[in-house]
C-alpha cells in the first residue's frame, strides 16, 4: 500500500475557459492527512473539485488509487463531503436518510439497502454524535449538525481517503471537536484525508502536511505554516462565500 | 353508486387511479428539484403528439407519449450541453408545442371539442385500449420510482455527491426526464394538459406539511393523489362535474385542510409549552 493515493500531475483546469488552477502538482500517500490552505478564490476547492472529477481538467493528469481518474470506478473507496448541504429543497429528508446515501457507492444503484447498510448508517452517526438525531428532519438541525451529517454520509461507505470541502467553516465549536474526533477515529482504521480548510481550529494537530495554493499554483508544500496577520488574531471570522459555482442546469438544482 | 355499473365509469376509475398513484411518485423529485411546474411544459410538448395522432389517426396517447420523450429528452440534451439561456430554449419549446398541437388538431377531422378533452381531461372516454396503456405505463412508473428510491433521491438532494459517489448520474436523469414525460402523456386522459402538474406536485406539497422525512413525505402524497382520484372520479360521476377539475380541487382542498391544520396544531403546542419560546438550544455532543 505504497502508491500514492492522490498523485495529480501539472493539472491545469477552470470553469468556462477561464483557468483557475495552473500546472498543480500533488501527491497524497496512503495515511497522510493533508490540508490545502489558501485565501478565498486561490483555486483550493477547485483543486479537489478536479481530483474528485466535479470540474474536467484542461491539462495535466489525476491519478486516484494509481488508476487515472476517466478511468476510475471504486468510487466507494472515497467519501466526499461537500462545504454545505444542498439548499433545502423543501421536501423533508431526516438526517439518517442523507447519510443513508453513503452506501450507494458501495450497493449499487439497483439493490434495496440491507442490514449492513443500516448498521454501516447507525455507525457513521455515532460517529459524529448524532445518533439521537437520526430521525429528525435534516433542515432543523443547526449548521454544524448539518455538516456532521455530511461527514457521517462519507463515513457510512466505509471509505480509505477521505475528501473535504472546507468541514468547519462557520461551525461551532462542539461540532469541530465533534468532526475532529470523527476524523481521529477514521484516521485510527488506516484512512487518509485531504481537506480544504480555510482555518485548522481543533483539526490542526492531525494535520500532517499543508499545502498551500496561491493564485492557482502551488506555493508551499510541507508543515503547517503560522498563521499570520489578521487570520492570528482569535476572534477573526473565517466565515466566507462559496467559491465558483457551476451553473445550475434545469435537471440538477 | 349506479354509475360506476357502467364499464366506462369503471375504467375512469381505474385509470385515475393508477395516475393519482404515480404522479405524486415521480413529482416528488420533480419538487425536490425546485422543478415543481416542468410537467406543465411537457404538457405542452404532448399536446402536439396528440394532435399528430389525432391527424395521422393514431392512437393519440402513444404518439403524445413518444413526442413528449423527445421533448423531455430535448431538455435534458440543452441543460446538459447548452451553456446559455437554457431558458429561451426552453420557451420555444413549451410554444411551439402548443402552437403545433393546435394547428395539427385543427387540420385533423378533430372537432375543438376533442382538443378540450386533452386540454382539460375526459376520463369517461377513456378506452379498454387507453386503459391498458395508461394501466402498464403508470404502474412501471410507480414501480421504477419506489424501487430507484435511493439513487434518485442522492441524486436530487446533491447531484455533485451522487457523481462522486460513482452513480450513473446522466442515466438518472434522463429516467427521470423520460418519466415526466410518460406521466405526463397518461395523467393528460385524466386532468388534462393543463391540470397535469397539480396531480404530481399538490399532494407532496399536502405531505411535506406535516411528515419529517422523504419516505413518508413519498408514502403520504401517493396516498394522498389516490386519495384525491378517487374521490374526485366519484364526487365527478355524483355531482356531474368534469372529473379532471374534481380531482384537482379535491387534491388542492386537501392541502388546505392539511395545512391549516398542521398550523393550528402548531399554534396550540407553543401555547401548552409557553417555556419551549425562549428555552436555549440543547447542547451539541460532544465526543471522547
Amino acid at each position: 500500500m505504497t502508491a500514492p493515493v492522490i498523485q495529480v500531475g501539472h493539472a491545469t483546469a477552470g470553469y468556462d475557459g477561464r483557468p483557475v488552477l495552473r500546472d498543480v502538482s500533488l501527491t497524497v500517500t496512503a495515511g497522510e492527512v493533508v490540508a490545502v490552505l489558501g485565501a478565498n478564490g486561490s483555486g483550493k476547492s477547485t483543486l479537489i473539485r478536479a481530483v474528485l472529477g466535479l470540474v474536467p481538467l484542461g491539462a495535466g493528469t489525476v491519478e486516484l488509487f494509481g488508476v487515472p481518474q476517466r478511468r476510475f470506478r471504486q468510487w466507494h473507496r472515497i467519501g466526499y463531503v461537500p462545504q454545505r448541504l444542498g439548499a433545502g429543497s423543501g421536501v423533508p429528508a431526516t438526517v439518517a436518510e442523507v447519510v443513508a446515501s453513503g452506501r450507494l457507492a458501495r450497493r449499487g444503484v439497483l439493490r434495496p439497502p440491507g442490514r449492513a447498510d443500516r448498521a454501516a448508517v447507525d455507525a457513521a452517526l455515532r460517529a459524529v454524535g448524532l445518533a439521537d438525531r437520526a430521525r429528525d428532519p435534516v433542515a432543523t438541525l443547526s449548521g454544524g449538525q448539518q455538516q456532521r451529517t455530511l461527514i457521517a454520509r462519507a463515513l457510512a461507505g466505509g471509505p480509505e481517503l477521505l475528501v473535504l470541502d472546507e468541514p468547519t467553516a462557520g461551525v461551532d465549536a462542539a461540532s469541530q471537536e465533534a468532526f475532529a474526533g470523527a476524523l481521529h477515529d477514521f484516521l485510527g482504521t488506516g484512512g487518509t484525508v485531504l481537506l480544504v480548510a480555510h482555518e485548522l481550529g481543533p483539526l490542526r494537530p492531525l494535520i500532517s502536511r499543508a499545502v498551500v495554493v496561491h493564485q492557482g499554483g502551488v506555493c508551499h508544500d510541507g508543515p503547517v505554516p503560522e498563521p499570520a496577520g489578521h487570520h492570528a488574531e482569535p476572534d477573526h471570522d473565517h466565515v466566507h462565500p462559496h467559491g465558483p459555482e457551476e451553473p445550475a442546469g434545469l435537471w440538477s438544482s | 353508486m349506479d354509475l360506476f355499473q357502467y364499464d366506462f365509469m369503471q375504467r375512469a376509475l381505474v385509470g385515475a387511479l393508477v395516475i393519482g398513484l404515480a404522479a405524486p411518485a415521480l413529482g416528488i423529485y420533480l419538487v425536490q428539484r425546485r422543478l415543481a411546474l416542468i410537467g406543465d411544459g411537457i404538457g405542452h410538448v404532448a399536446l402536439t403528439g396528440v394532435g399528430a395522432g389525432l391527424l395521422l389517426n393514431r392512437s393519440p396517447v402513444l404518439v403524445a407519449v413518444v413526442a413528449a420523450i423527445l421533448g423531455a429528452v430535448t431538455i435534458e440534451l440543452v441543460r446538459a450541453r447548452g451553456r446559455t439561456s437554457g431558458d429561451l430554449a426552453l420557451a420555444l419549446l413549451f410554444y411551439g408545442g402548443i402552437a403545433g398541437g393546435v394547428m395539427l388538431v385543427g387540420l385533423s377531422d378533430a372537432s375543438s371539442a376533442n382538443l378540450n378533452a386533452y386540454l382539460f381531461g375526459s376520463l369517461t372516454t377513456t378506452s379498454p385500449a387507453d386503459l391498458t396503456t395508461i394501466a402498464v405505463l403508470g404502474a412501471s412508473i410507480a414501480v421504477l420510482m419506489l424501487a430507484l428510491r435511493p439513487a434518485l433521491f442522492a441524486v436530487c438532494h446533491d447531484e455533485e455527491y451522487a457523481r462522486v459517489a460513482g452513480l450513473p448520474v446522466r442515466a438518472l436523469n434522463m429516467l427521470l426526464a423520460v418519466a415526466t414525460a410518460v406521466t405526463v402523456t397518461i395523467a393528460m386522459r385524466a386532468v388534462g394538459v393543463l391540470l397535469i402538474s397539480a396531480l404530481m406536485v399538490v399532494p407532496v406539497a399536502t405531505a411535506q406539511q406535516v411528515t419529517r422525512g422523504f419516505r413518508s413525505t413519498m408514502t403520504a402524497a401517493m396516498a394522498l393523489g389516490l386519495f384525491a382520484a378517487g374521490a374526485g372520479v366519484w364526487v365527478a360521476a355524483t355531482a356531474d362535474t368534469a372529473p379532471g377539475a374534481s380531482v384537482v380541487l379535491l387534491a388542492i382542498a386537501s392541502f388546505l385542510v392539511v395545512a391549516l391544520a398542521a398550523a393550528a396544531r402548531r399554534v396550540l403546542r407553543r401555547r401548552a409549552t409557553p417555556a419551549v419560546v425562549g428555552a436555549p438550544e440543547p447542547h451539541e455532543v460532544v465526543l471522547r
